[in-house]
């Protein structure tokens, strides 16, 4: 059997997901075995076109960047969303609460002229995305789990239930008795509700299962207090693009 | 090769995107530029709006190498903005998880990115065959960094606990001990790598140019300081502005910078030419066998001076367990009451070197302005002018020779060019 080979790539983010792979230590050097990596260009020198699966992670943020992921989506049989970025679109959108010329503006005065962006996106507002792994950065043993599945031809086991049910097997308190207000209600599970068990709220990083109860959701929200314009705050953090994520 | 043209386009194993352009003609450089045509995210225009706790974590996701720096830089500048002075036993925490980002951040550069030019392969998973030890002691290192971040910040990337005023969760005293007890079992996977390094041949090349870190009295400054240069005299960093120019070149979606002189460096070469009296006796031992003195002028002992960092930070993180384990950790009250609105500044030493976190918060906590000045923005100028002053040095090479020696110079600066673009309010000069 020949090897599948691999390509990883990146658009606008903080390369903290292609980070992870390399903290895999010992197991990456362990996956590089079993799977041909033909580019990769954060780890390793040279390139190629001939490739199985790519994983690509970021934002698309400019035009350019448009025909890049659509170039890499021909060459690839299968395509994954690698991280919030390039999944869900993530952190880059909350530019896109602004006009893109006055943020422009205010990075670079007057030498604006220079540069050009558009309103950030994820991957799948541009190309079909076979999978995702969620997350902001991705959790390195699920990602080992994606891959262990797409290699034997398999679906990836991607939770499809809230990070609550996660947070209860921990045993944590619940956030929101602790006087604070979580995402955790409506947020696809598979990171082991890690915030809420290091005493922080879930930003939703891992974006919304897929039939999350919404409405309750804000109404608990707004019984703890926070505003309209807070909740969706909240959500915005990791989630802006929701409505053009596909 | 006296006529032709370079042309590196997405320089491999750096973090993030940057281009190597030159064209050569009777032996002499007709053009020679240094691209970055990496997308710019706008993060000081999307902090605007968010709330006072929300910048750490938002800001954390400028760089997914150096997040613990961004988190303390942030954390310092929206603590000053509000007027909030952390206990020392956050500061002290917080020392001890930059350490553990720069021994992760020098362990993934100096032995998976930049050894594998040393050793002549195309990345590190070659050297599993050919210097396996080696690169066990590499990963043994670079996984206690990690392991290390952690259990301080809960998570390596993107850390969770830490938070304005404090952490939502403490060390435990045995976790403490435990830390303490792998990073004293690891000094001797560091002093292999010291043995290593001596047998290396380190490119010999050298342009004289100025070197900004900050500088403490009492401690080789990473947490906080004052800004010093080689060149002489220091700026509170409240005055910044004062001593970093930054400027727009059009072929750079990324700012360039200038200080005394035309161009400066910053980083662990930076550091140690500003501060080598300050680092601990076996970091001194480490950069006296591997012959780096200060001040030294060769950027590709950055690559040394990245070791030597990592001794350091291996002795200094067990004095700060120790001092810790001496205090007691205790939960503190994290509450904040928000002083009037007004500007703050965060200055800390990341792995690339020195980081400006600047935020303007109104009296509701909520942030109205912001401005990041990015470690490797700062060198880019300096990269440029060193790949100036070494081409006609090398011009007898060949051209594969030439682009090698061109890409490991950029690569020794260990630039980190996906958070290197987002940067606010140029001083035209």
């Amino acid at each position: 059997m020949t090897k599948p080979r691999i390509a990883i790539f990146d658009f606008g983010c903080c390369e903290g997901c292609q980070l992870q792979i390399v903290n895999l230590e010992e197991e990456l050097l362990d996956l590089v075995g079993l799977v041909d990596v033909v580019s990769w260009r954060e780890a390793m020198t040279g390139h190629s076109d001939q490739y199985d699966i790519a994983f690509v992670e970021g934002t698309i943020t400019r035009e350019a960047e448009v025909e890049r992921l659509k170039g890499i989506r021909q060459h690839a049989k299968i395509l994954v969303a690698l991280g919030a970025c390039a999944h869900i679109g993530g952190i880059n959108c909350l530019k896109n609460h602004f006009e893109m010329g006055e943020v422009l503006k205010y990075v670079y005065g007057d030498d604006a002229k220079y540069f050009d962006t558009i309103p950030a996106r994820p991957l799948s507002a541009v190309v079909p995305v076979d999978y995702a792994v969620p997350g902001c950065p991705i959790d390195r043993k699920e990602f080992l789990e994606v891959v262990k599945a797409l290699l034997v031809g398999k679906k990836p086991p991607i939770p499809n239930y809230a990070v609550c049910v996660e947070c209860k097997m921990k045993g944590n308190v619940c956030v929101f008795d602790k006087g604070m207000t979580c995402l955790g209600p409506v947020t696809r599970a598979g990171c082991g509700a890690i915030c809420p068990t290091y005493g922080n709220k879930c930003e939703g990083c891992r974006g919304l299962v897929d039939d999350p109860n919404l409405d309750s959701h804000k109404e608990v929200l707004q019984k703890h207090g926070l505003t309209v314009e807070q909740i969706l705050n909240s959500f915005r953090m990791f989630g802006g693009c929701m409505e053009v994520a596909k | 090769m006296k006529d032709g043209k370079i042309n590196v386009h997405y320089l491999t194993r750096v973090e993030g995107h940057g281009n190597i352009v030159v064209d050569l003609k009777d032996g002499a450089i007709k053009e020679l530029r240094w691209e970055i045509p990496e997308a710019p995210r706008f993060f000081e225009a999307m902090v605007r709006g968010q709330s006072y706790a929300d910048a750490p974590h938002i800001t954390s996701r400028i760089c997914g190498i150096c997040s613990i720096g961004h988190t303390v830089a942030s954390l310092q500048g929206i603590e000053a903005a509000i007027g909030v002075q952390p206990s020392e036993q956050t500061v002290l925490l917080r020392k001890l998880i930059l350490h553990a980002e720069t021994v992760q951040s020098h362990t993934l550069h100096v032995f998976y990115l930049a050894v594998p030019d040393f050793l002549g392969v195309n990345s590190v998973i070659p050297l599993a065959e050919t210097h396996k030890e080696a690169l066990l002691r590499a990963i043994r290192l670079h996984r206690l960094a990690n392991e290390w971040s952690d259990l301080i910040g809960g998570r390596t990337t993107h850390p969770i606990n830490m938070v304005v005023n404090g952490f939502t969760r403490l060390p435990t005293s045995d976790e403490l001990r435990e830390l303490r007890k792998r990073i004293t079992d690891a000094i001797p996977d560091l002093k292999a790598w010291v043995e290593i390094f001596k047998t290396l041949e380190i490119p010999d090349f050298e342009r004289e140019t100025e070197y900004l870190a900050l500088q403490r009295d009492d401690e080789y400054a990473f947490y906080n300081g004052v800004i010093a240069s080689t060149d002489g005299g220091t700026t509170p960093v409240l005055q910044y502005r004062e001593k970093i120019k930054e400027f727009v070149v059009p072929h750079s979606t990324a700012k360039h910078a200038r200080a005394a002189r035309e161009s400066f460096m910053v980083g662990a070469l930076a550091r140690f030419n500003n501060n080598y009296d300050k680092l601990s006796p076996l970091a001194r031992w480490a950069a006296e066998e591997m012959g780096l003195k200060p001040v030294c002028y060769n950027p590709f002992m950055n690559n040394v001076a990245q070791l030597v960092e990592v001794a350091h930070c291996l002795e200094d993180g067990v004095r700060i367990i120790n001092e810790l384990l001496a205090m007691g950790l205790r939960e503190e009250d994290r509450s904040v009451e928000i002083e009037a609105g007004r500007t703050g500044v965060g200055a800390t030493e990341v792995p690339r070197g020195l980081l400006i976190h600047e935020y303007t918060v109104d009296d509701g906590g909520t942030i109205t302005g912001a401005n990041f000045v990015i470690p490797t923005n700062m060198n880019h100028n300096n990269i440029e002018r060193d790949l100036k002053a070494l081409v006609p040095k090398i011009v007898d090479k060949s051209k594969e020779e030439i682009t090698l020696t061109l890409e490991m110079l950029v690569r020794a600066y260990d630039p980190c060019i996906s958070c290197s673009t987002h940067l606010l309010n140029v001083e035209f000069v």
